[in-house]
């Protein structure tokens, strides 16, 4: 973890295990179902079973069957596979693939603000998400400052706004309509006099078919990197985890166009498994960086694989 | 990335062409690739099993049809299942005998229930309905700014009150609706998790207060297989009456509406397809089955076709091209026409993605060039764009110079132009002049 090494912090293996409470119970209670006691060997019914557990999470198809394949093959010929066994082997596989996402790098060479791009598809929590990433980055004693670059949606900036006020950032704002890329300059410059360690840029929702919207992100970037030689020094892409395939386009897209540095992966407190993300890892290599797991600035936790897979399975 | 359903059948049942019906192995060979299809899309897997072994006993002994391959065949059968499924003819709005009728939308954080609410105002409206909105979301920051603002951007009016509490502002903009006329009242509220009792338990107030006659779930197209449960629930607790389908615009295969159909039983009534107020649509279910099968909107784009080109004037084009008198004006009234389908990558997104058309929507077309176009012409003198033969060397000079465009630009349009007209003229020959030829059945 590069910002915040959140682990030594007491309690967080408890806070993320009651966040993923519902997901886990769900899904160790099928495996659990489906594997039967510990020591009794698995059938083929069970192994198809198995399957629908990865699909049900949205591990998507294609990661699933090499899963299930991957296990299938370990275990032929072998008459005494027991569900214990298998279990094990699929918590094996789980931790290859996020454990291969890659860590993140420690970015930038000091030179102030640092710039945090947070971007997505329309309605995955980005400004929610600014909020909890200020709090996060102040209580590691940072000072921080919002651009408010979305200046598309009505009340978009309203909304950092109230953000600024709760967390104690300023916000660098311009009217609704106004150009996203003029308010990053703007917001360069102010938190450069100001000696800002942490410049966190909203952007307006995008689908990532959007050829020109995309492209306006591209100019952002420009924008950033023209004043300040390592920037944007991250740029976090927002996925909601109630996304099914459609995730891994998004991530691929945004990847693209506009170089991603992490994921973001929101929602988790409710009933979705957010298993896109390993079809993410597994074909991007993107490091999955925090998790949002509820409504409250304290709701923003690094995420971490292995406690991920263990709380998973 | 993804493979149309058909080409994937194409593929797998290349090897059993020629037989009159659909035997067991066609099926065998099909259910694995509608299978998969359906899991990419983002059906629940749950309700994939459920189809596909339903699908299997129709399939089964099916005539093909003489013009079909047992693929096409096999296609044409899910497509039709999956727009039986999906409630066939489009559902309409239920709107109570006495006014004011109110439509509470409801839904996950992020699924657009404050956009649509504004959209559907806009839609009401040019019904001839006379809507007024509230915003219950007192929770997200500005959210009850966000819509003020959409109010006021489509002048249409929102419920605004000093209470904070969402049963109570539902219930003043109710009474307020029926003490000034309004015949529809649509109520925006919080996102929230399905498993939020004590806000599910508010919307359950809100509905009862309101005795609402529609509560619209509000679902975003991009869900994965967790739709199943959020809509389930949400049925349970608040009875929904249907459903609006956001974020069409993007790639997402839908699927989910397919889950939410099948788990709550009510009809999917409105889909939205892009940020602009406008970007509601009635839903239709054939077009969104072809969408999961990655088959193209083709009717969309030819109900935009119909909707915009006049049967007189096309009827005059033609005769014009047959008597080799299409003009540079005639040319220019094409690309009007054609723009008016709308932005041009959401034309060719609409196409299906198979055969010679693959590719075409990742196409981008800069808009700019159409204008371009179009300045050229209109810097044309009414001679020279009757008689394009007249254009010479200084008269194209000029016409760069009023367009603002370089001349080779102009040549290049002019040089279109004079192929255009040549293609027409031997497609008209082709098959204007004789009667169309007879269909395969």
């Amino acid at each position: 973890m590069s910002l915040f090494n959140y682990r030594e912090k007491p309690g967080y293996f408890k806070r993320l295990k009651d966040a993923l409470k519902t997901t886990k119970e769900d899904l160790t209670y099928k495996i659990n179902e489906l594997t039967g006691s510990s020591e009794s060997p698995v059938t083929p019914e069970q192994i198809e079973e198995l399957e629908a557990i990865l699909l049900g999470a949205d591990v998507g198809v294609q990661t699933t069957l090499e899963i299930v394949g991957k296990i299938e093959d370990e275990t032929r010929g072998n008459r005494f596979v027991t569900s214990h066994q298998v279990k094990r082997l699929i918590r094996e596989e789980l931790h290859r693939i996020l454990d291969n996402s890659g860590s993140a790098e420690e970015s930038g060479n000091g030179e102030r603000p640092q710039v945090v791009f947070v971007v997505g598809v329309n309605g995955v929590g980005k400004t929610t998400t600014i909020g909890k990433l200020a709090h996060l980055y102040k209580s590691e004693g940072k000072s921080v400052s919002f651009s408010a670059s979305d200046t598309f949606r009505a009340a978009a900036i309203e909304q950092i706004c109230i953000w600024g006020e709760r967390t104690g950032c300023q916000v660098i704002r311009q009217e609704q309509g106004s150009d996203p890329a003029a308010v990053l300059f703007d917001a360069i410059a102010a938190s450069r006099a100001q000696n800002v360690d942490v410049l966190i840029v909203d952007t307006a929702g995008r689908i990532h078919t959007k050829h020109n919207l995309m492209q306006e992100l591209e100019k952002m970037r420009r924008v950033a990197a023209r004043e300040i030689e390592a920037a944007p020094h991250e740029i976090f892409l927002v996925l909601d985890a109630t996304t099914g395939q459609n995730g891994l386009i998004q991530a691929r897209e945004f990847l693209r166009s506009s170089g991603i540095t992490g994921l973001i992966v929101t929602k988790l407190d409710g009933t979705a498994k957010g298993g896109i993300i390993v079809a993410i890892t597994k074909e991007l290599s993107i490091p999955i960086r925090y998790i949002g797991v509820g409504e409250t600035v304290e709701d923003l936790l690094p995420f971490d694989p292995t406690v991920f897979v263990e709380t998973i399975l | 990335m993804f493979e149309s359903l058909s080409e994937r059948l194409q593929k797998t049942l290349r090897n059993l062409k020629g037989e009159g019906r659909v035997s067991e192995r066609h099926v065998q060979e099909s259910m694995r690739e509608i299978r998969m299809a359906l899991l990419e899309a983002d059906v629940n897997f749950k309700v994939v099993k459920e189809f596909v072994a339903g699908l299997k006993t129709k399939a089964l002994g099916e005539e093909v049809l003489k013009s079909l391959t047992p693929g096409q065949q096999i296609v044409k059968l899910v497509r039709d299942e999956l727009v039986e499924l999906l409630g066939k003819e489009p559902s309409e709005l239920e709107f109570k005998k006495v006014p004011p009728t109110a439509v509470v939308l409801v839904g996950l954080q992020g699924s657009g229930k404050t956009t649509s609410t504004g959209k559907l105002a806009r839609w009401l409206s040019l019904q001839g309905r006379r809507p007024l909105m509230v915003s219950t979301d007192v929770y997200r920051p500005a959210a009850l700014d966000q819509l003020r603002i959409i109010g006021e951007a489509l002048q249409l009016p929102v419920f605004e009150s000093e209470s904070r509490d969402p049963v109570q502002l539902a219930r003043e903009a109710f009474t307020h609706s029926r003490n000034m006329g309004f015949d529809v009242l649509l109520v925006d509220t919080a996102g929230r998790l399905h498993i939020d009792d004590a806000l599910m338990t508010e919307l359950e107030q809100i509905r009862h207060e309101l005795s609402a006659e529609e509560v619209l779930l509000v679902a975003d197209a991009m869900t994965g297989q967790d739709a199943v449960n959020s809509a389930a629930e949400f049925n349970r607790r608040i009875h929904l009456s249907g459903v609006i389908l956001t974020k069409l615009d993007g790639d997402a295969r839908g699927g989910a509406a397919l889950s939410i159909r099948e788990v709550t039983g009510t009809p999917i009534k409105f889909i939205g397809v892009g940020e602009k107020y406008e970007a509601l649509e009635v839903f239709h279910p054939d077009r969104l089955a072809g969408r999961i099968l990655g088959m193209g909107d083709v009717l969309t784009l030819i109900e935009k076709a119909e909707g915009v080109a006049d049967e007189e004037q096309a009827r005059v084009v033609l005769e014009k091209i047959r008597r080799d008198e299409f003009t540079l004006g005639d040319f220019r009234d094409q690309l009007r026409q054609i723009r008016k389908l709308g932005p041009l990558d959401q034309v060719l997104g609409m196409l299906p993605q198979i055969g010679p058309l693959r590719g075409l929507d990742k196409v981008r077309i800069d808009e700019k060039q159409f204008a371009h176009l179009e300045a050229i012409i209109n810097s044309m003198t009414p001679k020279e764009r009757a008689r394009y033969k007249v254009i010479n060397g200084s008269r194209r000079k000029r016409i760069a110079r009023g367009s603002g465009r370089p001349v080779s630009e102009v040549n290049r349009l002019l040089k279109q132009f004079i192929q255009t007209r040549k293609m027409m003229k031997s497609l008209s020959k082709g098959f204007l002049g004789k009667k169309f030829p007879k269909l395969g059945w």
